[in-house]
């Protein structure tokens, strides 16, 4: 699993690459703690090309939305989530707490 | 029938290898993508479950995994010599609360559940656990 993270004027895009598990999860953690560390609370996550994603990587989402959303201070969007990780994300309701983007572009708008 | 065993060691690094395992099985299986993921996403749950709180990721521990074809579809063995433990005693995950509610318990074996055909599970007498999981094709 990589990451590289593009500040842009009003957010931070995280780019994963690879498959997030429970091994995995705690260098998505990282990256978002390193943005949360400069109180960057808008973060648009590209997974286009994340193919594999278990509940250890979403909690990782959902603790970081919960710090985001804590005090309206921002949001953590998703962008091109695959419609396998999608529907198992449906599957326990956890698709709800994110906005989902098609494109980079649109997402980073949204702020 | 094809049938395989792997053991892989008990630690988290193993997940990635379980999986390729896994993935490969199911598509000699014949199972549609749709499917090799569901049960990928299942099995992933299952080794996180057993090397986090069965074994606690610690010590030299295995886990032993068997793909087995049958005739409707795949067969998946996973073994552990943790402490026993029955899916069926955890806690329930929340669904539909407020984000500020959200607590990470239980998901991964409410997955297993709905994403499985078959989930059963038993104890080793002398130790251990054996957790069988049965995706069917998709008709």
């Amino acid at each position: 699993m990589e990451y590289t993270i593009t500040p842009h004027k009003r957010c931070n895009v995280i780019t994963l690459v690879g498959r997030v598990d429970g091994s995995t999860a705690p260098s998505v953690e990282s990256a978002l703690k390193m943005v949360l560390a400069e109180n960057m609370y808008n973060i648009v996550i590209d997974m286009t090309d994340v193919d594999f994603m278990s509940s250890a990587g979403w909690w990782v989402l959902i603790e970081t939305q919960k710090e985001c959303k804590k005090s309206n201070k921002g949001e953590v969007v998703l962008v091109n989530v695959k419609e396998k990780i999608r529907s198992s994300l449906n599957l326990v309701g956890m698709d709800t707490y994110f906005k989902m983007f098609d494109d980079v572009i649109d997402a980073v708008g949204s702020f | 029938m094809i049938k395989k065993s792997i053991e892989f060691p008990g630690n988290l690094e193993s997940l990635q290898a379980i999986s390729q395992f896994v993935v490969q099985s199911a598509k000699s299986s014949g199972l549609n993508d749709a499917d090799i993921y569901a049960l990928e996403l299942a099995v992933d749950e299952a080794c996180t479950n057993i090397i986090e709180h069965a074994y606690g990721c610690q010590g030299d521990n295995k886990i032993n995994c068997t793909c087995e074809s049958v005739l409707d579809g795949i067969k998946v063995i996973i073994k552990d010599s943790g402490c026993a433990f029955d899916p069926k005693d955890a806690q329930k995950p929340q669904i539909g609360v407020c984000l500020e509610e959200l607590k990470s318990r239980g998901v991964g074996i409410y997955l297993m559940d709905r994403l499985m055909d078959e989930v059963n599970h038993a104890f080793i007498p002398g130790g251990g656990n054996v957790l069988t999981l049965v995706k069917r094709h998709s008709v």
